[in-house]
């Protein structure tokens, strides 16, 4: 059963940046990017569980900030090594200037 | 000396084997990809530091291989009289040991903000290093996780206790041809270590066979244009420059570590940072400033200088050069000979946030008498 679960303000979020959101034990990251669209995928890098809100945004990609690997956080596609497995991905809205995710 | 030096003989050895009894050890107490201290930054600041630009790493390139290429003519066009030999010396640095800063920065993505530049220069970079370039990309992400801690890091260069005579034949380059060359034959040939295969992944497992194949070809074919020419400029150039321009790379490389502590989760506590000439610097790529590195690895090479002076309050006092920093270690590493725990514990200046010496001491008992 899905449900949308409010992330953030939007305007928490700076152009082509990251912030970690922590919802039910788990951890999340929501971006915003240079065209100022919003995206939401697993906060932790499926290489070696480190925060990627610690990492730098460019353009469509970003970078873990522990070994660099590289993910599409529009698509959650791993962009090589050392990341292998993609980045999973979640649905996002904007409600009323706040970033709205849907979780399972 | 501005240090603390602690340790004791507990008469335990240390095994560096990355599938062996340090390894489970590692694991089962947490460290393991563990989370290390870092120094607070704010974000906004962090953010900037981090930002990638072509410029600085086009221009350092381009001044790279005009001084590499410039060299080799001098080099060729001397050959066969003493001439040569300056052109040698510049060249064997910028070969064997520039190429280390290129690989690592490059293999880090932070040099250049577009992706195939770096890639580019790290494979290039690496065939001079005489480094599998795929093995060498996830060694150095274990080295990341895993700084020193024994059992996992795949780079640990002065083991405990120390092998001096190995530590003086980095300087010449002969260990590549004793354990790197013979790897990447090995490799070549379709065959990983257990070692290698415990920090590769199997996906990559036939890119790195295929990589060692394009590097041993490369040297059958520099080894037989230098038969068919009958002189030896051909192995001068390509392979050759290991063992005469390596010196550089592990004069500054080897003082990343050595003799500090290992086993630890506060990169404060076991890598340095050393002040260097600015020839250094450029060769090195400010990898001098390596505990600013280590705490902060998505930091560009040119912007760990502005690092440095934002965090140095929370960091023990650098080196202020590198004779400073081999007169430092040279006492340790001979105690080491003797007892193996023993290392140099670095003071933190007033302003830094302390060790969490419970946590450490936790973990390895040994280290305080």
């Amino acid at each position: 059963m899905s449900e949308w679960v409010e992330a953030c303000a939007a305007d928490d979020v700076e152009e082509e940046d990251v912030i970690r959101f922590d919802h039910a034990g788990r951890t999340f990251a929501i971006y915003r990017s240079p065209d100022d669209e919003y995206f939401a995928t697993d906060g932790l890098c499926t290489h070696e569980k480190v925060h990627l809100a610690d990492g730098l945004v460019m353009d469509d990609i970003i970078e873990c900030p522990k070994h660099n690997g590289r993910f599409n956080y529009k698509t959650g596609a791993a962009k090589g090594a050392p990341v292998c497995v993609n980045l999973r991905t979640y649905p996002v809205k904007l409600e009323a200037g706040m970033v709205m995710i849907q979780l399972d | 000396m501005s240090a603390v030096e602690v340790g004791n003989k507990t008469g335990s050895k240390r095994d560096y084997s990355l599938v062996g009894e340090s390894t489970k050890r590692a694991v089962e107490t947490g460290l393991a990809s563990a989370e290390w201290y870092h120094t607070d930054v704010p974000r906004k600041v962090m953010k900037e530091l981090m930002q990638r630009s072509d410029g600085p790493a086009i221009r350092d390139t381009l001044l790279w291989i005009a001084l590499i290429l410039g060299s080799a003519v001098g080099a060729i066009w001397f050959w066969g009289s003493w001439w040569c030999v300056p052109f040698f010396v510049v060249y064997g640095v910028l070969y064997a040991s520039s190429s280390d800063s290129r690989w690592h920065e490059c293999g880090h993505g932070t040099a250049f903000r577009t992706r195939w530049m770096n890639d580019a220069v790290y494979q290039i970079a690496s065939f001079m290093q005489m480094r599998n370039p795929v093995q060498w990309r996830w060694s150095h992400a274990r080295h990341h996780t895993d700084t020193i801690i024994v059992g996992r890091d795949a780079e640990i260069a002065v083991m405990r206790p120390p092998d001096l005579l190995r530590a003086l034949l980095s300087f010449t380059g002969l260990l590549d041809f004793r354990y790197s060359l013979p790897g990447l034959f090995r490799q070549a040939a379709g065959r990983l270590t257990d070692e290698e295969k415990s920090y590769i992944p199997e996906m990559e497992w036939l890119k790195a066979i295929v990589a060692a194949r394009w590097h041993v070809a490369i040297y059958v074919a520099t080894a037989g244009l230098a038969i068919y020419m009958r002189s030896f400029l051909p192995l001068m150039l390509i392979g050759g420059p290991r063992l005469y321009g390596t010196w550089h790379m592990v004069l500054t490389g080897l003082l990343q570590h050595i003799g500090l502590a290992d086993n630890v989760t506060d990169h404060r506590l076991n890598t340095r940072t050393v002040y260097m000439n600015p020839i250094s610097r450029w060769i090195y790529w400010n990898m001098n400033y390596h505990v600013e590195h280590h705490m902060f690895p998505m930091v560009p090479y040119h912007a760990l200088p502005r690092l440095h002076e934002l965090i140095k309050h929370d960091l023990p006092a650098p080196n202020p050069s590198m004779w400073h920093a081999y007169k430092e270690v040279w006492p340790v590493v001979l105690r080491q000979l003797r007892y193996e725990d023993y290392y140099l514990k670095r003071e933190l200046p007033p302003t830094a946030r302390p060790y969490k010496e419970e946590f450490h001491n936790l973990i390895i008992p040994a280290a305080a008498e």
